[in-house]
């Protein structure tokens, strides 16, 4: 098996959300990142378990400026043998995208894994895009996967219920919780990450066909009103005037 | 009544570990990449293995032993010794942030680490003979075997030149007499390290097994600190110790005084752990909690507090970072571990009592991890040299006068 996982870097949960440039850009500073969760718990862990049940290598894909790095050695510590990061600032998805699929156009992945999404924006974009770029089935929100020969049985959530899939490889997938358990590296896992090879390229040059033009943060929470069990008709009254939901 | 709910609702909130690390000074910087993720690893092994337990365990006056196979896992047990022999091959500094997140946790996890690494796994591979490391060290450092370090003494604490534990040649093996007190993990180990007086009144290093015969480990009960780790006694009745269980490199007081140091070295980093644990829930607790109208953050008394408090974790956060770099260096003096030793659990045990009173009454529960690290700290403060001993060493550094005697 030879197996691909898409990881990126998100803002960790605790940091602070403002924006700068005319709110167009993010502000990173004083911002700790941290490998997306669902790249790191679900994808990687399961590609793991895979290689693990069945032989072959997990290389790691991310698209990136060097102070990632710390990111992709967590992924390396946790067990993926080999890593390439595409040296560049990851603008859009489509931009991301087509990076990651230039680079697995030759060298035929089995399974091309990826979180479900990220936690900064939630697009849930590239996995989509990755597939159609190298025209491979695309399965997403996957939270179960097994692979028996060439053929994977996959579940995916689905409003309300599950559909289970059978799919040839090679395809595309996205990890979404349950698929597998986080697995925390070990010292020695971290020491050995250092040996571990991680080939930086330059990016496939693409021009963006969309650019943000601004950033809305949500208004801030008012403060809760209480109203005494017998006075229903105010409550009906805030409802109605103020809340606006009746 | 708005006073009540907000009341409710914080306490609620307290039980999920919220806790993210303090770098006033953004000492992350000066830390490597290999320090960064050891401490991110070992905050969600803290998260996911400790916080959910832990205080049902102080309560219960319980030590969680299953946490030592997920400590040998996580690499917590001498990750600065070579990998060959069982360790992770790091440098001192990350063995500290190490330290320091466990006890992040809880001190009482921190030393069941530190007695396996700084007290057991090292003297063996300092002083022990090559079949000794190969017989021992992988089995310590796999969590296989539980160890425990002898020196102090029910009437030589401060003093541990004046044991009395002894042993006697006896042709292929020794008898060993007497016994040890205040020994963390001794009732669970398989092996412990012994420090004894031989025939000419040298002390000497053993490895004591379980099993052999006149050997028991009695546990120490009633403690107040420190109840999520084991303590007990090391009594020896005559017990025949075969010769090559003797530490061949090592004779004199200098032997476990140099793991004291490594230990105490560990203490240092680890301290601020619990210093930061308690600052971040007061931090967090300033801000949630509401009285005469607003958080109570907003109020200069707790603001001083609260400044104070990162004031001096920062002075110790720059402490143990220099210290470190020494110790990767090979410099580091026994006399400079002590103080950063003395300086930094003094500082965590002002630090959560400071932090104990800004949570008001909440302070004094287990809804709040605040209160059990004060009592924790209070053996911290005692044990590994006393805050007292540690200031007469730094005494005797500066003047060359020697205090003790």
């Amino acid at each position: 098996m030879k197996l691909l996982v898409c990881i990126s870097k998100v803002p960790d949960t605790n940091a602070k959300i403002a924006f700068t440039n005319n709110q167009t850009e993010y502000d990173t500073a004083g911002v700790q990142y941290i490998m997306n969760p669902y790249d790191e718990w679900y994808a990687l862990v399961r590609a793991l378990e895979l290689k693990e049940a069945l032989g072959g290598s997990v290389t790691l894909v991310h698209v990136g400026t060097a102070d990632s790095e710390t990111i992709i050695r967590k992924g390396l510590a946790i067990g993926a043998d080999d890593a390439v990061r595409i040296d560049a600032d990851p603008k859009s998805a489509l931009f991301v995208a087509q990076q990651i699929a230039e680079l697995a156009r030759n060298e035929h992945y089995d399974i091309i894994f990826l979180g479900k999404e990220t936690i900064d924006y939630n697009g849930a974009e590239i996995g989509a895009m990755v597939a159609e770029y190298l025209d491979l089935p695309y399965i997403s929100y996957a939270n179960h996967l097994e692979v028996n020969g060439t053929v994977a049985s996959v579940t995916r959530e689905i409003e309300g219920g599950a559909e289970e899939v059978e799919v040839n490889l090679p395809f595309v997938v996205s990890a979404a919780k349950g698929m597998a358990e986080q697995r925390i590296p070990n010292m020695r896992g971290i020491m050995m990450a250092k040996t571990k090879p991680l080939k930086v390229l330059p990016p496939v040059p693409i021009e963006d066909k969309a650019v943000v033009v601004m950033y809305q943060t949500p208004p801030a929470k008012s403060s809760v009103k209480l109203v005494a069990p017998e006075n229903m008709d105010e409550l009906v009254r805030l409802l109605h005037e103020e809340a606006k939901v009746i | 009544m708005q006073d009540n709910s907000n009341g409710l609702a914080i306490a609620k909130r307290a039980k999920e570990d919220r806790y993210q690390g303090h770098d006033y000074y953004l000492v992350d910087e000066l830390l490597s990449q290999d320090h960064l993720l050891a401490r991110e690893a070992v905050r969600a092994w803290v998260k996911q293995e400790v916080t959910p337990i832990i205080e049902a365990y102080a309560d219960k006056a319980q030590c969680p032993t299953h946490l030592f196979k997920g400590l040998a896992e996580i690499g917590a047990f001498g990750p600065s010794l070579p990998v060959e022999y069982g360790g992770g091959g790091m440098d001192e500094i990350a063995y500290g942030v190490i330290m320091q997140e466990l006890e992040r946790g809880d001190s009482g996890v921190r030393s069941m680490a530190s007695v396996q690494g700084s007290l057991v796994m090292y003297p063996i591979y300092k002083y022990g003979s090559e079949e000794q490391r190969r017989k021992y060290l992988p089995k310590l450092g796999s969590g296989e075997f539980i160890g425990c370090f002898g020196l102090t003494e029910p009437d030589h604490g401060s003093n541990p030149g004046g044991m009395v534990t002894h042993i006697k040649d006896d042709g292929d093996a020794y008898i060993l007499n007497g016994a040890k007190m205040w020994i963390t993990n001794s009732p669970v180990a398989d092996i412990a390290i012994v420090w004894a007086k031989d025939e000419q009144g040298i002390v000497r290093g053993l490895i004591v097994e379980k099993d052999m015969k006149g050997f028991s480990a009695p546990e120490i009960k009633g403690k107040w600190s420190l109840r999520a780790s084991i303590t007990g006694e090391l009594v020896f009745e005559d017990v025949r110790v075969p010769k090559s269980h003797v530490l061949p490199n090592i004779q004199g007081l200098k032997g476990p005084l140099s793991c004291l140091s490594k230990a105490r070295y560990g203490i240092a980093w680890g301290a601020i752990g619990a210093a930061l644990d308690c600052y971040d829930s007061a931090l967090r607790y300033s801000q949630e909690r509401i009285q005469f109208g607003k958080p109570i953050g907003q109020f200069q008394l707790i603001q001083k507090k609260l400044a104070e408090m990162i004031t001096e974790i920062t002075k110790a956060q720059l402490l143990v970072w220099r210290l470190g770099v020494l110790a990767n260096e090979g410099r580091a003096t026994p006399a400079q571990i002590s103080m950063a030793k003395r300086n930094n659990v003094m500082m965590a045990l002002e630090v959560a009592r400071e932090a104990r009173q800004i949570h008001g009454g909440m302070g004094i529960t287990n809804e709040y991890p605040v209160m059990r690290h004060m009592m924790n700290l209070e053996t911290v403060l005692t044990y590994e040299g006393t805050h007292d001993i540690h200031l007469l060493i730094t005494g005797m550094d500066v003047t060359g006068l020697n205090a003790f005697v």
